[in-house]
């Protein structure tokens, strides 16, 4: 039983792992750093610690949108990698049991699926679950 | 037991004390009558003995074991100390060393061949005890050895007491071993334990029955004493009596020892006390992981953020307000600095090897050298001491082969013939400065020259127009080694450019001086912390960077005009020579840039080693200093970004690495050049 965070990419619904999470903040100032993949963002002070973010909209191939007042940065950390995802709105906190989470096929297009796990259900609700791991790992290399 | 969770902390005294060994072996070289020196060696042997069996290393335990017996004859006057009995002792050093560093990487000691050092260390007993024996066994009536005496009479002047302590424990007892040892330790800290009955050793073995005899120097009451020990188990009865040294004769002796040896016993207070602090010193510390620091740095730079946008609020109309944010400043300022104080570590750390070095290459070359060294209190920032030993060991060496002659020819030029190196460091505003000088024979700049030509490094012409100088840093070129012939110490060539490149990483510069036949002197200027540094604030667009200012040349505007173009390249004249222009715009994927329509660049010229480029930029923010933040791992791949800062505004701002700006228009330079 794992509790994950869900937020919402337009009517899409993901989860991520908690246990991931170090904080969720506000949308605050980014400074672009050149030379770096376009779903790169920038970084972010995060309390005195340079910290990159991700849009998860590019990363998952979904078009740009304006941020507004729910814009989120997710500040994910695996390891000693830190990383912020933005996210269009935080919804709530959910339980899923690991028995309602099956894996995925070839249902997402190639290029997103490797940063999924999963999908979690509850009730009538389908939530994608986030490969935090992968999705850390992948400027490493 | 598992004794695997201690191993780090055993590796790290036992460098600890190997290092104190060290320093006190070479002291005493100098000084081989010195009492207390002998004492600490011999203690620093026995603790490291008493670690080691607890871990069980046995080889270690084996080696300090009879280190431990050649220094306590020397401690107890039975053998004279000699050159010959220092050099075995410098050997079983170098193999206790080994022996930690093999349980450092593999975890286990490893087998070291010590059996040849321990029949040296024997053969010194047997041959030294046989003279004394006979003259041994007549001493003993007495209850105190002459040496012993001299202790008495010299703590008797300073005011302590000798006392007889009679130790009982329970008949019973079973680690009585361990018991006796706690005794010492309680005793320790109230006097000097100078005698025991029987010996320390066969205390140690466990040869004695239910009861042990210790004289100890004090200025402790004996009620208090006998309480203290009493209060260690299984111990049954103490008896204290204070000890009169019978004779008349000799409380003569001791008013005239007062007289002569009164200046002696000063310098040996202060050289005790100093001793006393230092031990102080080590004792009142606490060993914190570099990251915790860093994340107390983080914390604080947050702080200094957060501080900023109060004073920028709007605050006239609140007077207290006002007040309060001063008193933060001043505080956060001071935490600040603390907190920067905390990353700083003396520079003795790195200071410590070098005596033996200098020693060590000074007999294998034949040649007199001392060495004195200075601002070892000097502190410097953490990582700084990490960086810096390579280059000193370095450039000392060159020191000791090249700088400092032979004696004889020494004597020939009319110099002492002993030579000297001077190790210095000191603060100089915000940098810490380094010396390392010799009085040797100094750089022949004609050499340089000839060699210059040799190597093809210079043409005949070029070498005409240079200044000295410019001559003397061709030293520092990749492959370039004046000394006549290659040893083992130095003369490969392979040692200045790397000196200097690895001081230029740290942000620091080396600078030399030299006059034929009077010596050389290497300055090198490193800035006190790495964590901050000097920078220049520029906009590109809108965005914000800073260009380390250690970096920059200067600052100059160009006219647009003047731009040339070949093959593709910018470039301009600047001063007789051909810049390169790296439009920082385009490198940074921002939009062509307004500054284009005006008639006036300007241009930040950066240099890296002898290669520079003007880069571009729309306008200058100013001078500033700056903490350097990693962009964290996710982003470690990224070449012109060597990191990050927080500005005042709690904004990020990039720091641009002109090493690969340069290093990328350095290829495009060559290019053109070539055609």
């Amino acid at each position: 039983m794992n509790q994950y965070i869900v937020f919402k990419i337009g009517h899409d619904e993901y989860g991520v792992d908690i246990s991931y999470i170090r904080i969720i903040e506000r949308l605050m100032n980014i400074t672009r750093v050149p030379k770096t993949p376009d779903y790169v963002k920038g970084v972010i002070n995060l309390r005195g610690e340079v910290v990159p973010v991700i849009s998860f909209r590019k990363l998952f191939g979904y078009n740009e949108i304006e941020y507004d007042d729910e814009t989120r940065i997710i500040v994910l950390n695996f390891d000693d990698i830190t990383a912020g995802i933005i996210v269009d709105s935080i919804d709530e906190v959910v339980s899923i049991d690991d028995g309602n989470i099956e894996g995925v096929g070839d249902i997402f297009g190639k290029y997103n699926k490797e940063y999924i796990f999963g999908i979690g259900k509850i009730e009538e609700r389908l939530l994608i679950l986030l490969d935090v791991k992968k999705i850390l790992l992948n400027e490493q290399e | 037991m598992d004794v695997n969770q201690y191993l780090n902390l055993f590796i790290d005294e036992s460098r600890e004390y190997l290092q104190k060994l060290n320093s006190n072996l070479l002291y005493l070289e100098n000084h081989p009558q010195d009492m207390e020196t002998i004492n600490e060696i011999f203690r620093v042997a026995h603790t490291l003995k008493g670690m080691s069996s607890t871990m069980g290393f046995t080889n270690i335990a084996n080696l300090t074991h009879e280190m431990e017996n050649l220094l306590s004859e020397v401690r107890n006057g039975n053998i004279e100390l000699n050159e010959e009995m220092v050099n075995v002792l410098f050997k079983c050093l170098d193999v206790l060393e080994r022996y930690v560093n093999n349980i450092e990487e593999m975890g286990i000691e490893g087998d070291i061949k010590v059996s040849g050092l321990i029949d040296e260390i024997r053969g010194l007993l047997n041959l030294s005890t046989t003279e004394k024996e006979t003259e041994d066994k007549t001493i003993s009536v007495n209850e105190f050895k002459d040496y012993e005496l001299n202790v008495i009479k010299d703590a008797l002047v300073k005011g302590f007491k000798p006392l007889k302590i009679q130790i009982y424990l329970k008949e019973d007892c079973l680690l009585k071993a361990a018991r006796a040892f706690m005794v010492f330790k309680a005793l320790e800290k109230e006097g000097e334990v100078f005698k025991t009955v029987p010996s320390i050793e066969d205390i140690e073995d466990e040869k004695f029955k239910d009861n042990f005899t210790i004289f100890i120097l004090t200025k402790r009451e004996t009620g208090y004493l006998q309480q203290l020990l009493l209060g260690i188990s299984e111990v049954i009865k103490v008896i204290v009596e204070e000890v009169h040294l019978n004779e008349g004769v000799s409380n003569i002796d001791v008013s005239i020892d007062v007289k002569t040896e009164k200046i002696v016993q000063d310098e040996d207070e202060i050289n005790q006390n100093k001793k006393e602090i230092e031990k102080n010193k080590t004792s009142k510390t606490v060993r914190v992981d570099i990251e915790r620091l860093d994340k107390l740095m983080n914390l604080v730079s947050e702080l200094i953020i957060i501080k900023t946008r109060l004073e920028g609020l709007d605050t006239k109309a609140n007077q207290d307000m006002v007040m309060a944010i001063e008193y933060l400043e001043r505080i956060t300022t001071n935490l600040h600095d603390a907190v920067m104080k905390v990353r700083m570590v003396p520079i003795e750390r790195v200071y410590n090897r070098f005596p033996r070095m200098v020693r060590d290459l000074s007999k294998e070359l034949g040649k007199e050298i001392n060495l004195y060294m200075s601002g070892e209190e000097t502190e410097v920032d953490r990582t700084v001491i990490d960086e810096i030993g390579d280059p000193l060991v370095h450039l000392i060496r060159n020191a000791i082969d090249h700088g400092i002659e032979t004696p004889e020819e020494r004597q020939k030029m009319g110099k002492p013939s002993k030579g000297k190196i001077y190790l210095r460091a000191y603060h100089d505003g915000n940098n810490v400065v380094i010396e390392v000088e010799d009085d040797g024979k100094g750089i022949d700049k004609e050499k340089v020259k000839q060699k210059a030509l040799e190597k093809k490094l210079l043409t005949k012409e070029e070498i005409l127009i240079k200044s000295d100088k410019e001559i003397i840093d061709l030293l520092f070129t990749p492959g370039f080694s004046t000394a006549d012939k290659v040893t083992d110490i130095s003369g490969r060539g392979v040692g200045l450019d790397v000196v200097k490149k690895k001081i230029e990483n740290l942000g620091g510069m080396v600078e030399v001086k030299t006059q034929l036949g009077k010596g050389t002197k290497f300055i090198i200027r490193l800035p006190l912390t790495l964590a901050i540094i000097q920078a220049l604030l520029i906009k590109v667009g809108q965005e914000k960077y800073a260009i380390p200012l250690s970096s920059i040349k200067e600052i100059m505007k160009i006219r647009v005009e003047n731009i040339k173009k070949v093959k593709g390249r910018e470039m301009v004249l600047y001063r007789g020579n051909i810049l390169p222009i790296i439009r920082l715009n385009r490198i940074l994927d921002l939009d062509d840039e307004i500054s284009n329509s005006s008639r006036d660049l300007t241009v930040v010229i950066v240099k890296k080693g002898d290669f520079l480029a003007g880069l571009t930029v729309d306008s200058l923010i100013g001078q500033q200093e700056i903490v350097i933040k990693s962009l964290g791992k996710y982003l470690s791949n990224n070449r012109i970004i060597a990191g990050a800062t927080i500005l005042g505004d709690g904004n990020v701002a990039l720091i641009l690495d002109p090493n690969i700006l340069l290093s990328e228009g350095e290829m495009n330079y060559e290019s053109v050049h070539s055609v």
